[in-house]
């Protein structure tokens, strides 16, 4: 055996054994499609919270449920049966449609602690003063049309403590009721707020909540075709998001080979060339999910899309093997001679050029970067190493010659072309300048995979509602439950004084439900002994049309409160009020965290420079606008990618003046894709596409496509005319990449989206500038 | 036109008197002849004075201010004594503020309530339905002089409510009194009339 032989053998078994592995690592691959792959690696506290509350917080847990069709009674008979029936059922924590199955026990939950939890026991509020000022309010109240239901408590609540509490934990943005549920503004929408036990981030076990929903809809007894169940919420984003991407890669991926394998028919004739032209593709999606999955331990939806584009290019390899090399297998010896260096420079240039994203802080762009870099190796090397032995000696796809010729008449043709290409280069610089402005889109919802129309299902819903949006949310740290706890108190304090200036609407705190021990201390403490209760009370009544001595209970009752113990995190059980506390009292570790959603005043907004001014001197206590925040972390990942992305390109420049030791040549291999990135960003910028981070990633793919054109179109004496073999495979390589990301174009995956109109029509151009601006034997 | 005084508008005036001489001058009143009558004004406005005697009280307590009704379901009660206080019933939606706090209920979360309040709306609306679905309707007297007496069919508003007494005149209501279970009482006087 002669030593190739022998060395291609090597090669077949180590690609073999390498594919088996991958398909090893893939099988045991888990894929996310949530927003993590946009969140950052290494995080500040703010970005930490706005992470934690993406994935588990109170509002990642939150379902939307509308119940639309059929009349009013129909749909209120369906949210009660659907409601009964997923209260049952342990994976809500919480399902509310109206219904006042709490309010019985709040109430009385709220009634029997009243001492411990009102804010306005004071030891003033219990001398003869103070009896005096709450029982002449509580006597104001009875006149009130309130006062019925005050009555009955009067006699053991005459300081209106009960009152108090409910004032506090009422905040008035109640959904409309019809028929007893909630319902839409207009009535013609049932609505249902469930609470999930699984985070938010956990897609599989929001999608066992969802397929319960549908399922307790489909199978109450009052379910008719008529009526129709809409979900919202993030989980059911993430879901469906999750379902849409993996539709979609599937079908482009399906499509997008359908197509290539087509074009490739039309060169080849063969089906053998066929099949084993795909070789190389196979094995560049098969290394590159692995190596993702062995480096970040999961795989983005994304990260997929991008790979069916990328079979477009990795296609290209096998393209110019096929018709480069003439038709025997020393040609092909003879190819990797006078080809293979070429072709690997263009490898290593896109390798050079997507090493860079390696270095971003945003794991989704990191895991693009090292999908490229292992699926363009495994795709040269297979073609290089392995494809060329697997060839039958017989092996030959169809004549080309024709197709050569003609396009080699058609480049000597394209110098005429040099200055209107001139020109629409420069109009495109202009373009670009003019709209440098609003080149970048920096808002993070940019990235999201979910359509316009579940938005705005989502958006009507949540003001059917009047959910929480969870935007500002003071955010206190400490060392233990006491401590948050006691700090929350502090913040609320100051955040009552804010609600009274106008400033907000109102907040919410654990310390609400669960005072700190030390404050439940300080009230149990202000509560007089019997006796001495009693001879206040005595005085406090002097004036009033009231008798002291109906207020016996009152007396047990203070007298019950003095001696009971505080109350527990576990004393909320089965109340609305243990939600609450779930939701804002965090426990992380060794470290708990206290949240305090603020709502902005009706029609107003929140001054963020106001709220930590106030909160100023308190240490372990911060604010967090969570739109600004993860705006900010997006565009500081689009600022980073840019940087990145410049990096890419200086170490390419710095590549090929490596290998080529000339700076006339490293600018006219660099100018074609210059010239194609601006072009097609004028264009996109036209077109009032605003540039998010895919469309970088675009850009950076059409210069690792392109570098190929170019380093073809290069060659040291101009005098030597390109093959036409070489024309005709760099026309079908390009044919298959703008297959490949065409595709993606008409995803209505935004993401994926942005990466097919940046790299079908970048590569054209890359390829069309490379035409002209080659360098002629009369230049 | 005052839903709360007596007979303003001629195309009323005009409805009593057909009524008046088709039924004879004491001749009793229907209650389908009083919703009618009561249901013919859009809305009205008046002022009222309640007193309310609550046995834990050694002395009624009394309170003052404006009522406005527009048919078929907004209902404001705005007392301006002793606190000023506004009482808003929209459809199901009832608003109660008082200083700066502002409280939004449901009725149908609070039917002792909802039930009262029901009573004063459904009555100024001629709502018989209304009317018919938490009480049982008693008329007595002719339409210048007429009381209509409410008992709760209910139990939950029965807890609370024992009885309702509504008198008027014509298409205008005088006096609401509200008797409860425990002996305790409220009388709204529908005093003055405040065309519009």
């Amino acid at each position: 055996m002669s030593p190739p032989r022998h060395s291609g053998a090597t090669a077949m078994v180590l690609w073999l054994v390498s594919l088996l592995a991958c398909i090893g690592i893939i099988s045991r691959t888990h894929f996310t499609t949530d927003l993590s792959a946009f969140l950052p690696r290494s995080p500040t506290p703010e970005q930490q919270l706005l992470m934690d509350q993406i994935r588990d917080g109170l509002a990642s847990r939150l379902i939307l449920v509308g119940i639309e069709g059929a009349d009013a009674p129909t749909r209120a008979r369906l949210s009660r049966e659907i409601a009964q029936r997923l209260r049952a059922d342990h994976a809500f924590l919480n399902v509310n449609n109206g219904e006042p199955v709490n309010a019985e026990r709040d109430r009385m939950f709220l009634f029997n602690n009243r001492y411990l939890l009102s804010p306005a026991v004071v030891p003033a509020r219990f001398s003869v003063e103070g009896l005096h000022a709450a029982l002449s309010e509580s006597i104001d109240l009875l006149a009130s049309p309130a006062g019925l239901l005050v009555k009955s408590m009067l006699p053991r609540d005459p300081t209106g403590e009960m009152v108090q509490l409910l004032d506090q934990f009422d905040h008035g943005t109640h959904p409309k009721q019809v028929e007893g549920v909630w319902a839409s503004r207009d009535g013609s929408r049932a609505l249902m707020l469930l609470q999930t036990r699984a985070a938010g981030s956990d897609t599989d076990a929001q999608q066992g909540a969802m397929a319960a929903i549908r399922q307790a809809f489909d199978h109450a007894p009052g379910a008719t075709p008529s009526a129709k169940l809409v979900m919202t919420g993030p989980g059911v984003f993430s879901v469906t998001s999750r379902d849409s991407i993996k539709h979609q890669v599937t079908r482009l991926s399906l499509i997008s080979l359908a197509l290539i394998a087509t074009l490739l028919w039309f060169v080849y004739r063969s089906f053998s060339a066929l099949v084993l032209g795909l070789l190389p593709v196979m094995s560049g999606v098969l290394a590159g999910i692995a190596a993702v999955s062995l480096g970040f331990g999961t795989v983005h939806g994304i990260t997929l899309g991008f790979g069916t584009a990328l079979i477009g290019e990795a296609v290209d390899y096998s393209i110019y093997l096929f018709v480069q090399s003439e038709q025997n297998s020393a040609d092909r010896q003879d190819w990797i001679k006078r080809f293979w260096p070429t072709i690997r420079l263009g490898v290593l240039t896109s390798i050079f050029g997507f090493a860079s994203l390696l270095l971003s802080g945003f794991p989704g762009l990191a895991q693009l970067g090292l999908y490229a870099m292992a699926g363009l190796i495994a795709a040269a090397t297979v073609t290089r190493f392995v494809l060329p032995s697997l060839l039958p000696a017989n092996f030959r796809i169809h004549d080309v010659s024709a197709i050569g010729l003609a396009l080699s008449r058609a480049v000597q043709g394209a110098a005429v072309l040099r200055w209107p290409a001139a020109i629409v280069l420069l109009a495109a610089c202009a373009i670009v300048v003019d709209h440098r402005a609003s080149l970048w889109n920096a808002n993070i919802a940019s990235l999201s995979p979910v359509s316009q129309a579940d938005v705005e299902l989502d958006t009507r819903l949540r003001a059917d509602m009047g959910a929480p949006d969870v935007r500002y949310l003071v955010v206190v740290s400490g060392a233990n439950q006491e401590s948050v706890l006691r700090a929350s108190e502090h913040v609320s304090a100051r955040l009552q004084t804010l609600v009274e200036q106008g400033e907000l609407a109102g907040f919410e705190s654990p310390s609400r439900y669960l005072p700190s021990v030390a404050t439940q201390h300080a009230r149990q403490h202000s509560l007089p002994a019997r006796a001495v209760l009693e001879t206040r009370l005595a005085q406090a009544v002097e004036g009033l049309p009231v008798d002291a001595r109906r207020f016996v209970p009152f007396l047990d009752d203070v007298d019950a409160a003095r001696n009971r113990p505080l109350l527990q995190a576990a004393d909320l059980k089965q109340t609305s009020m243990a939600m609450a506390v779930d939701a804002l009292l965090i426990q992380q570790q060794r470290q708990w965290r206290a949240l305090l959603p603020l709502t902005a005043p009706e029609g107003g907004s929140i001054d963020a420079a106001q709220i930590r001014a106030a909160l100023s001197t308190m240490p372990d206590v911060w604010f967090v606008d969570m739109k600004a925040e993860s705006d900010r972390l997006y565009s500081g990942y689009l600022h980073e990618a840019i940087v990145l992305s410049l990096g890419g390109l200086v170490a390419i420049i710095a590549l090929l003046w490596a290998v080529f030791r000339s700076p006339l040549r490293v600018l006219r291999i660099i100018a074609p894709l210059a010239a194609a990135v601006i072009t097609v960003t004028a264009g996109l910028s036209l077109f009032g596409q605003q540039l998010i981070i895919l469309h970088l990633v675009g850009l950076l793919l059409v210069i690792a496509v392109g570098s190929n054109y170019a380093l073809f179109f290069d060659r040291p004496d101009p005098r030597v005319p390109i093959p036409p073999r070489t024309l005709v495979s760099m026309l079908f390589a390009n044919l298959t990449t703008v297959a490949g990301f065409g595709l993606l174009a008409l995803s209505n995956v935004s993401i994926l989206q942005a990466m097919g109109v940046t790299v079908a029509p970048g590569v054209i151009l890359a390829l069309v500038y490379s035409t002209i601006f080659a360098r002629r034997a009369d230049a | 036109m005052s839903r709360f005084g007596p007979s303003r508008s001629r195309f009323c005036a005009l409805a009593g008197l057909v009524l008046l001489c088709q039924t004879g001058h004491a001749a009793p009143l229907s209650i389908a002849q009083l919703m009618a009558s009561l249901a013919k004004q859009p809305q009205g406005t008046a002022t009222f004075t309640e007193k309310k005697t609550i046995s834990i009280l050694d002395q009624p307590v009394e309170s003052s201010g404006e009522l406005l009704f527009i048919a078929p379901a907004h209902l404001e009660k705005r007392t301006l004594k002793p606190r000023p206080e506004t009482m808003v019933l929209d459809g199901d939606t009832l608003t109660l503020e008082r200083g700066r706090r502002k409280r939004v209920l449901q009725i149908r979360d609070y039917p002792e309530v909802g039930g009262m309040i029901e009573s004063i709306r459904a009555t100024l609306a001629g709502d018989r339905k209304a009317l018919e679905r938490v009480y049982h309707l008693a008329l007595s007297g002719d339409l210048e002089d007429w009381t209509l007496i409410l008992t709760p069919l209910d139990a939950r508003v029965g807890a609370i409510i024992a009885r309702i007494r509504i008198a008027g005149a014509g298409d205008a209501v005088r006096s609401i009194e509200i008797l409860q279970p425990d002996g305790d009482r409220s009388l709204m006087t529908i005093e003055k009339l405040t065309p519009r």
